[in-house]
Order: C-alpha cells, then sequence, then structure tokens
C-alpha cells in the first residue's frame, strides 16, 4: 500500500472511492424514492435502498479515514500532504459558511424584501385581503386572506428575545451559553495538547471530553426547544416562513453539531484508547476543533439574527 | 489552408459588420427588435440600437486589428516575432476607453428605466392574472372581467400540415381593450406558476408572480392591434398563451365596456334556464375541448403523473359535490375555472365528464346547481 | 513509484492517478456532451418548422431541461476538471493532485449523478421540464415527481465539484515545484485557482437552493409559497447567486487555456501576464455581484435594478482587457494556424460577439424587450459553444500529442475545424434575429414570422452536429496511432509540461523540477 519518497506520498490504487461513490448513489436514491412513496402514499424499498446505502456510506468514509490515520501513524504522510490536508478542510469549512449563507440570506431577504412587498400596496389589498407584515409572522398571507387569526400565539410564544429580564427563563440563552463555552474548553484541549498535557484533570482528554459533553447538553437542550415549540406553541415547519425559517436554520445547524459532536467524539475515543495525538501531530483533533469552531460561529449569527431580531 | 482560413475569416468579419447591421437597418419587426408604439418603446429601441453600434464599432476595431496582424504577422510571410510583452500604457488605455463607453451608455439606460418604473397617478387599472395557460383581465373599479384563451382557429392549426395563417399562436378569443391617450396601469400577477406578461410594441414585460403584484403601465397614442406572448416558461403549454392588446379611442372603450356589462347580466340570466341531456353533453364537449383538453388530453386519458385521467376518475364518477369543487375551485396544479366557465358552461362540462370516457353515471349538471353551490361556499 | 498503471478495469476503478482521472473526466464528457447534443437535436428538429411535428409540448420542456443540464454540468464542467486533472500537476511541476483518493471519489461521484438525473426521462410524468434554471413554483407545486431525483443529482454532483475544487486549490497552493512562484504560473493554472474558488464559493448555494425545493416539496415549508409568507422571487435570487457565477466557471478555464495556445502559435509570450490574472480575479469578483441582471423584469425595486445594471456593465471591462491582451499578443508575432490556433482565434472572435451581445442585455431597459427570447439564447451559445466548447476543443488539440504521444492529422483538424465554425454560426447567428423579431425562447412551437430563421438554424445544427464526429474521429484515431510526437511537440511552446516526453510518463514529475 505505500510508497515512500522523500518529499511526496502517492497513495496506490484504492477502492475505497468508487464504493464511497456507490454508496453516496444508494443512499440519495434510496432517499428520493422514499420521499416520492411517502408523498403519493405507496409502500415501496426506498427507505431500505436509503438505510443500505447510508449503512455502507458510514463504512467506507469510516475505513477510509482509520486508512488515512494509518497512513498517518506510519510516518508515511509528509509536511506537504499535511498542509494539503489543512488547505482541504479549510476550504471544506468555507463551503459550508456558503451553504449557511444561503439560508441566511434567505431570511433577510423574505423579512426585508418579500414581507413588506407582501403587506403593502394592491399586493396586500387585492390578492391577501389587507395582509400585515409583521415579524415573527404570526399572521400568514394565506391566514390573513381566509379572515383567520394567529395559530401559533405571539410575541411571547415564539422564539423571539423575551427581552434581557427573561434571559434566564430563555432556553436559547442557555444554549448559547453552552456553546461558547465549549468553544473555550476545546481551545483549552487545545493549550493542554502543546503543553504535553494529555492526561489528568486539566489535561487534553478532560477538556475534549468535556466540550463532547457540552455539545450532547446543547443537543438535548435543542431537542427540547422543538419538542415545545411543536407540542405547546404549535409552531411547526408548516406554518408558514417563520416556522420555516427558524427550523431549517437552527435545524441544519444542529445537524451540523451533531456532525461536530460525533468528530470531536471520535478524536476522544482515538486519545483515550490508542493514545493518539501529540503536540506536533494532532490534524485529526485541529480539523475538527476548527470545524467545532465554525459551528459555534454559526450559532452566534443564529442567535443574533433568528432570535435577538427575530 | 491557411488562405483559406484567412478569406473565411474575413467573411465573418463581413458578415459580422456589414450584413448583420445592413440587416437591422432594413429590415422591420421580422430583423430587428420593433420600434413599438410608444415613448417608452422608442427610448427602448434607441438605446438598443446605441449599444448595438458601439458594439459593432468596437468590434471593428478589435478584429481589425486581429485581421491585420494574421495577415501581415504570419510565419509563411517571414514575419519575425517580436518580443515585448508589457505595456502598462496601453493596459490603462484599454482600460479608460470601455470603461468611458459604458459611463456614457449609463445615463440614458438610467433615465428610461426611471420612465419605466413611473408607474403612478395612472387613468385605467388593469389586473393581469395569468394562469395555466390563459390570462385572465380584470378592470379594477368597473366590475368587468373576463379571460383571454389561444383562439379556437390556432389551436386547430397545430397538428395540420398546411401552411400556417398569420397571426398563427397570436390569436386569442377575447382581446384586451385599453383606451388611447390614457396612462394604463397594468397590475401583474399569477395565480399558479410564474408567467410573463409581454407586448413587444409597448415594451411592456412583467413577470407575473403568484402571490405578488408588479406594475407595469403604457401610454398609446395612436389606436391599434398589438400582439404578444407569455415570456416566462410556465409549463407544457407556455407556447400557446397569446396576448392581444387592442387600443381604441375613449368612445369606442366606453361603449365596449358597457357591452361587456351587459353580457354579464345575460350570462346571469342563462344560468336559469334548464336544459337537456343532450344540450348539456354537446355543449359540455366543446367546453371540454378548448379548457380541459389541454391536461385531460382529448380522450380523458390524462397525463400519468402530471394530470389525472377523466377516464374511470373516481371524482367524475363519485361524488358531484366533489366534481363540483374540483373544477370550480381547482386543487393541486388544476385551475380554479369558478370564474371562468359560465354556470352553463361549468354544468355542461361535468355533465359532459360524467358520461363521456365510458364514465356513463347517467346523470346531468344543471347550471343552476353551479350557482347554488357556488353561494353555498 | 516506478509502477505503471494497472491492468483490466481495475485501473479505472482504483485509480489514484490524475492522468487516468483526468482522462476518465474527458471522456465522460465527451458522451453528456452527446447526449446533451442529441437533445439539442430533438429541439431543433421540433422547431424546423411552425407546428408540432415530432414530440409533444410536455416533452419539449424537458429536452430544453435536460439539454441546459447536461450540457452546463455534464460535458462543460468535467471537460474542464478533466483538463485540469491532466494539465496542473504537470504545470505545477507535481507528481499528482494533492489528494489523490478523493480525487476519484469526485469523479466517480458523476456517472451515477448523471444516471440517475437521466433516469427521469422513463418514469412516470417525465423528467424535469421546468428549465436548467428550475424556477419555482413550476419546479415545486407544479414538477413531475421525478424532480426529488433531480435535486439529489444535483447535490450529489455538487460535492463532486467542491471535492475537486477542493484538490485543485490545495494542489496549486501546495504542490508547486521550488520556484515556480504564483507569479510563474501558467495563465491555466491562475484561472484554474479562481475558478476554484468560485466553485466552493457557489456550490453550497446551489445545494441550498435545491434543499429549500425538497422542504417545499416534501415538508410543507413555504420558503418559495407566498400562502405562507415566502416568495418565489427568492428562488430566484438563490439561484442565480449561484448561476451567475457558475456562467463564468464555464469560462475562466477557457481563458486559461486559450491564454497558453495564442503565445505558442504566435511565437511570443503573452502580452501583459500579469494584468491578466488581475482581470481573471476581478472578473471572478464583480461575477458575485450582478446576478440579479437575469431577473431585470421580476419587479425588483428600481434602485435594485439600477444597481445590477451597472456592476454587469462594469464586468465588460476586465473582459475587454483580456481579448485586447490575445489580439497585442497576436501583434507582430510570427502566427501559424494549426487547428488548436484555429479553435482559439475563432474563440477570440465569437466569444467577443457573444460579449457583446451580453452588453446589451446588460442594458435594463433594453432587456426587457430581450429577456426569455431567442436574443438571450443567441448570446449563451455564442459565449457557451464557440466559447467554452472550442476552447476545449482546442485544448484536447493542443495537448493531444503530449497525452498520447502521437500527432493528430492536421488536414482532418482543419475540415473539423471549417465544419464546426461554419455550423456554428448557421445555428447561432439566426438566433439574434428570430429574438430581437420576438421569439420567446422555450417553446415548442411558433408563429411564421420566425420560420426563416429556425429553419437555418436547425440545418446549421445538424452541421455543427456532425462537426463533432469528426472529432470524436481525430481523437480516436489519434489514439491509435500516427505519427510521432516530440516533447516540445510543438515550435513556439513554453512550460513545464513539454519538457516531458510525449506521452507523459504515468507519473510525471517524481522528483520536482527547478523552476527558475
Ligand atoms: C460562459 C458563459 C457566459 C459568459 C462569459 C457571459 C458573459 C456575459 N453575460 Fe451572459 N449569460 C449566459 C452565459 C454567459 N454570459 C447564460 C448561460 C445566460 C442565460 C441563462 C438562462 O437564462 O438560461 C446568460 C444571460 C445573460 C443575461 C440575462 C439575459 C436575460 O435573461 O434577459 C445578461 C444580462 O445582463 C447577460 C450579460 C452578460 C455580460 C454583460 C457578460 C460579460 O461578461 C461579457 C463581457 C465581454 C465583452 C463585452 C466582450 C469583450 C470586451 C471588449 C472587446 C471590451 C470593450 C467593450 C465594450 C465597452 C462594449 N448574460
Ligand atoms: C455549454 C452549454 C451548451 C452547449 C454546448 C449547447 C449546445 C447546443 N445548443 Fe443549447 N442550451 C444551453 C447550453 C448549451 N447548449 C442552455 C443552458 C440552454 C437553456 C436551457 C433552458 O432554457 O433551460 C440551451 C438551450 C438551447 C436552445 C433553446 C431551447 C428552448 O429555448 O426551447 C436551443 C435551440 O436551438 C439549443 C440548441 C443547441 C444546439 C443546436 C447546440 C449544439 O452546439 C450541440 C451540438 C452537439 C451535438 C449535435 C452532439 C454531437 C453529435 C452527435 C450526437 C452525432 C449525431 C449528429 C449528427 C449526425 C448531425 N440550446
Ligand atoms: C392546467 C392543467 C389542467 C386543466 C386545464 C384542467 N385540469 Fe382538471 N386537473 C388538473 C390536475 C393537475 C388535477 C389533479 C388535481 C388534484 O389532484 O388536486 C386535475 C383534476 C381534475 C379532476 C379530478 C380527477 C380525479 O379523479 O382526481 C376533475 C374532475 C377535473 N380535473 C376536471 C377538469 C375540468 C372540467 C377542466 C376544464 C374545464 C379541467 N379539469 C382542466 C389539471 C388541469
Ligand atoms: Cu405563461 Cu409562459
Ligand atoms: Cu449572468
Amino acid at each position: 500500500m505505500e510508497h515512500q519518497h522523500e518529499t511526496y506520498y502517492v497513495p496506490e490504487q484504492s477502492k475505497l472511492p468508487i464504493f464511497a461513490s456507490i454508496a453516496l448513489f444508494l443512499t440519495v436514491f434510496g432517499l428520493g424514492n422514499y420521499l416520492n412513496e411517502l408523498s403519493a402514499d405507496k409502500d415501496g424499498s426506498g427507505f431500505t435502498i436509503f438505510l443500505v446505502g447510508f449503512a455502507l456510506l458510514a463504512f467506507v468514509l469510516f475505513k477510509w479515514f482509520s486508512i488515512v490515520v494509518d497512513e498517518n501513524m506510519r510516518g508515511l504522510n509528509s509536511a506537504q500532504l499535511k498542509r494539503s490536508f489543512v488547505w482541504g478542510m479549510g476550504w471544506f469549512i468555507f463551503s459550508e459558511v456558503m451553504f449557511f449563507s444561503a439560508f441566511f440570506g434567505a431570511l433577510w431577504y423574505l423579512r426585508n424584501m418579500s414581507l413588506p412587498h407582501l403587506g403593502t400596496g394592491p399586493t396586500s389589498e387585492l390578492l391577501w385581503g389587507g395582509f400585515q407584515a409583521d415579524w415573527p409572522l404570526m399572521v400568514t398571507p394565506d391566514m390573513a386572506a381566509n379572515g383567520e387569526g394567529a395559530g401559533v400565539f405571539g410575541p411571547e410564544k415564539n422564539m423571539s428575545n423575551p427581552g434581557v429580564g427573561n434571559w434566564t427563563g430563555w432556553l436559547p440563552f442557555w444554549n448559547t451559553l453552552v456553546l461558547i463555552t465549549s468553544s473555550f474548553t476545546v481551545h483549552f484541549a487545545h493549550t493542554a495538547l502543546k503543553n504535553n498535557k494529555k492526561g489528568g484533570l486539566f489535561g487534553f482528554n478532560a477538556w475534549l471530553g468535556l466540550t463532547v459533553v457540552l455539545g450532547i447538553i446543547f443537543l438535548i437542550l435543542q431537542v427540547e426547544e422543538y419538542l415545545h415549540a411543536y407540542q405547546h406553541m404549535g409552531l411547526t415547519l408548516e406554518t408558514g416562513v417563520y416556522g420555516t425559517t427558524f427550523f431549517m436554520l437552527t435545524g441544519f445547524h444542529g445537524l451540523h453539531v451533531t456532525m461536530g459532536t460525533f468528530m470531536l467524539l471520535v478524536q476522544w475515543l482515538r486519545s483515550v484508547t490508542k493514545g493518539h495525538f501529540s503536540h506536533h501531530d494532532c490534524f485529526g483533533f485541529e480539523a475538527s476543533s476548527w470545524y467545532w469552531h465554525f459551528v459555534d460561529v454559526v450559532w452566534v449569527a443564529l442567535f443574533i439574527f433568528v432570535y435577538i431580531m427575530g | 489552408m491557411l488562405s483559406i482560413s484567412k478569406r473565411s475569416l474575413a467573411l465573418l468579419f463581413a458578415f459580422s459588420i456589414v450584413v448583420l447591421p445592413s440587416l437591422a437597418a432594413a429590415g422591420e419587426w421580422q430583423l430587428n427588435m420593433t420600434e413599438g408604439v410608444t415613448e417608452v418603446s422608442r427610448e427602448v429601441y434607441s438605446l438598443h440600437m446605441t449599444i448595438f453600434w458601439w458594439c459593432v464599432g468596437i468590434g471593428a476595431v478589435v478584429f481589425g486589428v486581429m485581421f491585420y496582424s494574421m495577415f501581415a504577422h504570419r510565419k509563411s510571410r517571414g514575419a519575425e516575432a517580436a518580443q515585448f510583452h508589457h505595456s502598462t500604457k496601453l493596459e490603462i488605455v484599454w482600460t479608460v476607453i470601455p470603461f468611458a463607453i459604458l459611463i456614457a451608455m449609463a445615463f440614458p439606460a438610467t433615465s428610461t428605466l426611471i420612465k419605466i418604473y413611473d408607474t403612478a397617478d395612472a387613468d385605467v387599472d388593469i389586473l393581469i392574472t395569468g394562469y395555466q395557460w390563459k390570462w385572465k383581465y380584470e378592470y379594477l373599479g368597473e366590475d368587468v372581467s373576463f379571460f383571454a384563451n389561444l383562439s379556437d382557429s390556432s389551436r386547430e392549426e397545430i397538428y395540420t400540415k398546411d401552411a400556417k395563417s398569420e397571426n398563427y399562436l397570436l390569436e386569442v378569443d377575447q382581446v384586451l381593450l385599453i383606451p388611447t391617450k390614457k396612462k394604463v396601469r397594468f397590475l401583474v400577477t399569477a395565480n399558479d406558476v410564474i408567467h410573463s406578461w409581454w407586448v413587444p410594441d409597448l415594451a411592456v414585460k412583467r413577470d407575473a408572480i403568484p402571490g405578488y403584484i408588479n406594475e407595469a403601465w403604457t401610454y398609446v397614442e395612436e389606436p391599434g392591434l398589438f400582439r404578444g406572448q407569455c415570456a416566462e416558461l410556465c409549463g407544457k403549454d407556455h407556447g400557446f398563451m397569446p396576448i392581444v392588446v387592442k387600443a381604441v379611442e375613449q368612445g369606442e372603450y366606453d361603449a365596449w365596456m358597457a357591452e361587456k356589462r351587459a353580457a354579464a347580466a345575460a350570462v346571469a340570466e342563462a344560468a336559469k334556464q334548464t336544459l337537456t341531456f343532450d344540450q348539456l353533453y354537446a355543449e359540455g364537449e366543446s367546453v371540454y375541448e378548448t379548457y380541459c383538453a389541454a391536461c385531460h388530453q382529448a380522450g380523458g386519458e390524462g397525463i400519468p403523473g402530471m394530470f389525472p385521467a377523466i377516464k374511470d376518475s373516481t371524482i367524475a364518477t363519485g361524488d358531484i359535490k366533489l366534481h363540483l369543487d374540483r373544477v370550480i375551485n381547482g386543487g393541486q396544479g388544476m385551475p380554479p375555472f369558478g370564474e371562468q366557465l359560465t354556470p352553463v358552461q361549468s354544468a355542461a362540462v361535468i355533465t359532459f365528464q360524467r358520461n363521456a370516457f365510458g364514465n356513463n353515471m347517467g346523470e346531468s349538471v344543471q347550471p343552476i346547481d353551479v350557482v347554488n353551490f357556488k353561494q353555498g361556499q | 513509484m516506478a509502477h505503471g498503471p494497472a491492468k483490466g478495469l481495475s485501473r479505472w476503478f482504483y485509480t489514484t492517478n490524475h492522468k487516468d482521472i483526468g482522462s476518465m473526466y474527458l471522456w465522460f464528457s465527451f458522451a453528456m456532451f452527446f447526449l446533451g447534443g442529441i437533445f439539442a437535436l430533438v429541439i431543433r428538429a421540433e422547431l424546423f418548422q411552425p407546428g408540432l411535428q415530432i414530440v409533444e409540448p410536455g416533452f419539449f420542456n424537458q429536452m430544453t431541461t435536460m439539454h441546459g443540464l447536461v450540457m452546463v454540468f455534464g460535458a462543460v464542467m468535467p471537460a474542464f476538471v478533466g483538463l485540469a486533472n491532466w494539465m496542473i500537476p504537470m504545470m505545477v511541476g507535481a507528481p499528482d493532485m494533492a489528494l489523490p483518493r478523493m480525487n476519484n471519489w469526485s469523479f466517480w461521484i458523476l456517472p451515477f449523478a448523471f444516471a440517475m438525473l437521466a433516469s427521469t426521462l422513463f418514469m412516470e410524468g417525465g423528467a424535469p421540464n421546468f428549465g436548467w434554471t428550475f424556477y419555482a413554483p413550476l419546479s415545486t407545486t407544479y414538477a413531475p415527481a421525478s424532480v426529488t431525483f433531480f435535486i439529489f443529482a444535483v447535490h450529489i454532483m455538487g460535492a463532486s465539484s467542491i471535492m475537486g475544487s477542493i484538490n485543485i486549490i490545495a494542489t496549486i497552493l501546495n504542490m508547486r515545484a521550488p520556484g515556480m512562484t504564483l507569479m510563474k504560473m501558467p495563465l491555466f493554472v491562475w484561472t484554474w485557482l479562481i475558478t476554484a474558488y468560485l466553485l466552493i464559493a457557489v456550490m453550497p448555494v446551489l445545494a441550498g437552493v435545491v434543499t429549500m425545493m425538497l422542504m417545499d416539496i416534501h415538508f410543507g415549508t413555504s420558503f418559495f409559497d407566498a400562502a405562507g409568507g415566502g416568495d418565489p422571487v427568492l428562488f430566484q435570487h438563490v439561484f442565480w447567486f449561484f448561476g451567475h457565477p457558475e456562467v463564468y466557471i464555464m469560462i475562466l478555464p477557457a481563458f486559461g487555456v486559450v491564454s497558453a495556445i495564442i503565445p505558442t502559435f504566435a511565437r511570443k509570450p503573452l502580452f501583459g501576464y500579469s494584468s491578466m490574472v488581475y482581470a481573471t480575479a476581478s472578473i471572478a469578483f464583480l461575477s458575485f455581484i450582478v446576478w440579479a441582471h437575469h431577473m431585470f423584469t421580476v419587479g425588483m425595486p428600481l434602485l435594485g435594478e439600477v444597481a445590477f445594471m451597472y456592476a454587469t456593465m462594469l464586468i465588460a471591462v476586465p473582459t475587454g482587457v483580456k481579448v485586447f491582451n490575445w489580439v497585442t499578443t497576436m501583434w507582430r508575432g510570427s502566427m501559424t494556424f494549426e487547428t488548436p490556433m484555429l479553435f482559439s482565434i475563432a474563440f477570440v472572435v465569437l466569444f467577443t460577439i457573444g460579449g457583446f451581445s451580453g452588453l446589451m442585455l446588460a442594458m435594463a431597459p433594453a432587456d426587457f424587450q430581450y429577456h426569455d427570447t431567442y436574443f438571450v439564447v443567441a448570446h449563451f451559445h455564442y459565449v457557451l459553444v464557440p466559447g467554452a466548447i472550442f476552447s476545449i476543443t482546442a485544448a484536447v488539440y493542443y495537448w493531444l500529442p503530449k497525452w498520447t504521444g502521437h500527432m493528430y492529422d492536421e488536414t482532418m483538424g482543419k475540415v473539423q475545424f471549417w465544419t464546426a465554425f461554419i455550423g456554428l454560426n448557421i445555428t447561432f447567428f439566426p438566433m439574434h434575429f428570430s429574438g430581437l423579431a420576438g421569439m420567446p425562447r422555450r417553446i415548442p412551437d411558433y408563429n411564421p414570422l420566425w420560420a426563416d430563421w429556425n429553419m437555418i438554424s436547425s440545418v446549421g445544427a445538424f452541421m455543427f452536429g456532425a462537426a463533432q464526429l469528426l472529432l470524436l474521429y481525430n481523437v480516436v484515431k489519434t489514439i491509435r496511432g500516427g505519427k510521432k510526437a516530440t516533447a516540445e511537440v510543438w515550435e513556439g511552446s513554453h512550460g513545464l509540461e513539454w519538457t516531458v516526453a510525449s506521452p507523459a510518463p504515468y507519473h510525471t514529475f517524481t522528483t520536482p523540477p527547478e523552476v527558475k
């Protein structure tokens, strides 16, 4: 498998990519079938195909990363390849930033361009029975046209800022605290590693473990928030653009927190069970921690644009 | 080979520099953009020609230099390559000159744009709604509204082998009448997907966005007939939803308005009569061909995955209430026909659907049933 | 690293070699070009004369949509990625791409994505029929069920593009031979570096917009539905934020190719190298702030209209710089006109004509008349076909001797060029006229007013198609044999790729060359 050179390491043939492609294909093909089956109220094998594809994908990626880790442990990776990994992770995170930008942009546009258009002039009068543009949007144009009141009761019953005085009882505030703290703890883990302090109370493993725990706490709180929204407030994906943007933005963020937590957990396991990482060789951890910081920054943006200004 | 390449490139050069503009200048609406009949459309046209000539001029210089060099600086003519490879002065020159040209163009463009956007103080307001695949026109404050479909004469020509008539696909069953020498404001929207209301002679093109109203306006000086088409892909029959606008003097316009109102009253009257099954069926058949066959197909078989079949359809062979509801109010992907069809037509087409294509329900629906259903909502 | 290619099919399935992967990309794109071309021929055949003769309107829309999608995502983009794979490591003096395994993954996603996309043609309700721009709500509430597969196909080819771009950036920034400073890199490398940035910036946005569609279709959200407070125009903004940079993604590498070929056959260094780099960067930057010129008629506020108009017009300036630099490179050169040069010269002329019509479209008030007519179709085919496709063809002829070790048949090359060149102009030039005369795009049937132009276009399309068969013939013939090519291949060629043998060894630079 290996081939060594002073500066370059070019891996030989690999079965991983083609299997990863097949797996990816099965995943989306299955999912597509499944969604169409749901919409058409039909039975089918979509979900099974999806599961098979997803399992295969997980397996291939697991293999892939283990091989990369293994090559690194055997000292095959040149400094240059390591730099390539750094670039790779950096630009991957940038692409994620752009993905979120699309949704933040959508939120901005809907609030600042579409709503005023819907709520004024002939559009409001002739089409939507005098619809009023308010945010958070509790009465949608459709409801206004049909003379309905709010299905979701606001403003104390939506996700927006209840005023600083009430923050202690406001879940998003705690979520923010948890996530910001976790950005610090992951940073402390890094510092500990740089100081060659892996074990012990203030060592790398402890800080990293704490970060994972904070990530999980965040996720639990978010599930709690969603349950509350769906069950007590009647705020769902389907209650107009407020619900749409709220759940899509926080949902994709939550998905990324899940991924980030998982990545950190894997690094923690590598460190604890295999003794990986030293102060000069810890890319797997560093990459995960950058990802974590990115997830954190997105949350801060969410907190400002979705919650505080919501 | 070299000489061929030179000659042919020169030919293309001639083509773009000589042929194109002369065609453009000589041609009328066939080759070039129409000048149109409004102040705005003439401004747009002149903007179009100005930028066009700038491009021709720049092209002549750039391609001229290039072709000269291809001719003179050929290896086969013994040209030795010079080795110069940059000149900051040149770079600045050819950054600044195009920039200046663009600034010169920006002024007229902006002023025309401002005019296009000035929809204030209109004399007549018309709400235009795009449907799959027809237009609805509503004279606001006048109580007059109607739908405009592709005319039957055009529709019949689509599949024939004969040469098409002059206004093939540009003919409608009801033209939009506007008064001359009045500022007419169009409020444009859509009921289902995005359409775009375009009449070249008026230089008006406005997208019809479902749920939103966009504004446009025109001011026509002389009476005339102007044709246009839907300009945004809106599904299967996007190519078959023409627009015809007729500008007439105020007097004629007023008379036409009165006529329209009288016609509406007649329709209400007609809804009170009772028709025989055969009358309904025959009328329904023609309504079906005009309004429904585009989607549900002439044989009632529909298009699987897009439009359900009427033949053996659960609704057309089930509860009449549901059938009425579907036709009058529409559904997912099915336009509402309650306003477009008269009660007589609705009753007829429902009767037709329940008995044609082997549905054989043996029952008929009367216009009064339709009126009652609408009132009961 | 002395090992050569593996035997049999496994070479292609499991490879990590940039040349193998590059070849696969190129062949894949060629196949997609033919597929997209066949769809185009169906369109042209139906439009040969007024009336409906061959296909039904619903199917016609599927053809238009699939033609646009397959050409853009299946033919042009993968072709440029293929060229990047082949040439960038050779041009910067690297042994391979920076992340070779991921490279293979980027490729192999594509055949699956396009198989899934093409299979929608056989599904109930038919293939996507809402145009390659898939405006909501035609593509959501009113779409056939196959739209779900279209969405996922876009997702995974986006993933492929992002991985490909990351790889290219890492290779360029990290794998250059000692002495190869950024400002010494060939322009093809530069243009691809900038293209890769564009891709990473906009493919996720495309993924975002199709995700919104997916949610609207299957999960009841109201991004694009006014009833719930959403907005169909939002779709267009997000789409074109991707879509406009996308068109430069399809032209910047072409600029790079042409900037390599013209100096070779003019036997003179490229004029204004650094201004070329800055112009490319400016175009890339501007491409992010012009998107709404595709939406002049949607009813934007006046201010937006004006701002997007000005920004769009500005793009003519850096693009002009490039055109002027090419012309000046030819000036007082010692020119010969081999096939790659012919294609490049045609590129400069015809792309510029396409650019001019672009500038006309940029005039917002005039665009009210041009928009969604064949004038737009003429514009973008002039920038895409003699732009992207000609530059790719030029690149293939130019580097084919390096890839295969054989010279192509020059006479046949010229025959192909002239058939393509003439066919292309016959096809697309008349569209300017029918467009100005008012023919809307995306219609299966039309008024006799435009009949003559359409008939001419249709004849040209088949001629242009035949030229592509010649290209296939030439390439296959060259692969199978022909005059042996020297390492340098062309008299005036410069650059690292010409210092290695033809065909280039399987692993090009196992030890990095020294660049002075
Ligand atoms: C490779 C692809 C490519 C390229 C490079 C371009 C380049 C440009 N395009 Fe084009 N465009 C498309 C692909 C491309 N386009 C596509 C696919 C569509 C349609 C999408 C769809 O709806 O399906 C489209 C549509 C499109 C529209 C929307 C039309 C409409 O739908 O109504 C507009 C409007 O502004 C536009 C403008 C421009 C401009 C200003 C440039 C400029 O970059 C051109 C700059 C170049 C020059 C100007 C020539 C050289 C310059 C000089 C010689 C200098 C001096 C010149 C002057 C000062 C005049 N394009
Ligand atoms: C890079 C992109 C690209 C390329 C290369 C092309 C290439 C061609 N395109 Fe285009 N086209 C688009 C991108 C492209 N197109 C886009 C984005 C749209 C908009 C879609 C939309 O509206 O949503 C469009 C739309 C479009 C339309 C408008 C459709 C409509 O509005 O309804 C037309 C009409 O003529 C057309 C024609 C052609 C033709 C004739 C070619 C030719 O150049 C094709 C030549 C290739 C071949 C013909 C195949 C090779 C040969 C064979 C398979 C052998 C058999 C042939 C013979 C023996 C003759 N295209
Ligand atoms: C633009 C396309 C279109 C046109 C025109 C159209 N329909 Fe429909 N029709 C549909 C679609 C789409 C549905 C499915 C609606 C749904 O499931 O909610 C439908 C459903 C129906 C149904 C119910 C069929 C079933 O069993 O589900 C009836 C009945 C019907 N249409 C009658 C008509 C009549 C009568 C006309 C003409 C006056 C007409 N339609 C014109 C698109 C159309
Ligand atoms: Cu309506 Cu196109
Ligand atoms: Cu653009």
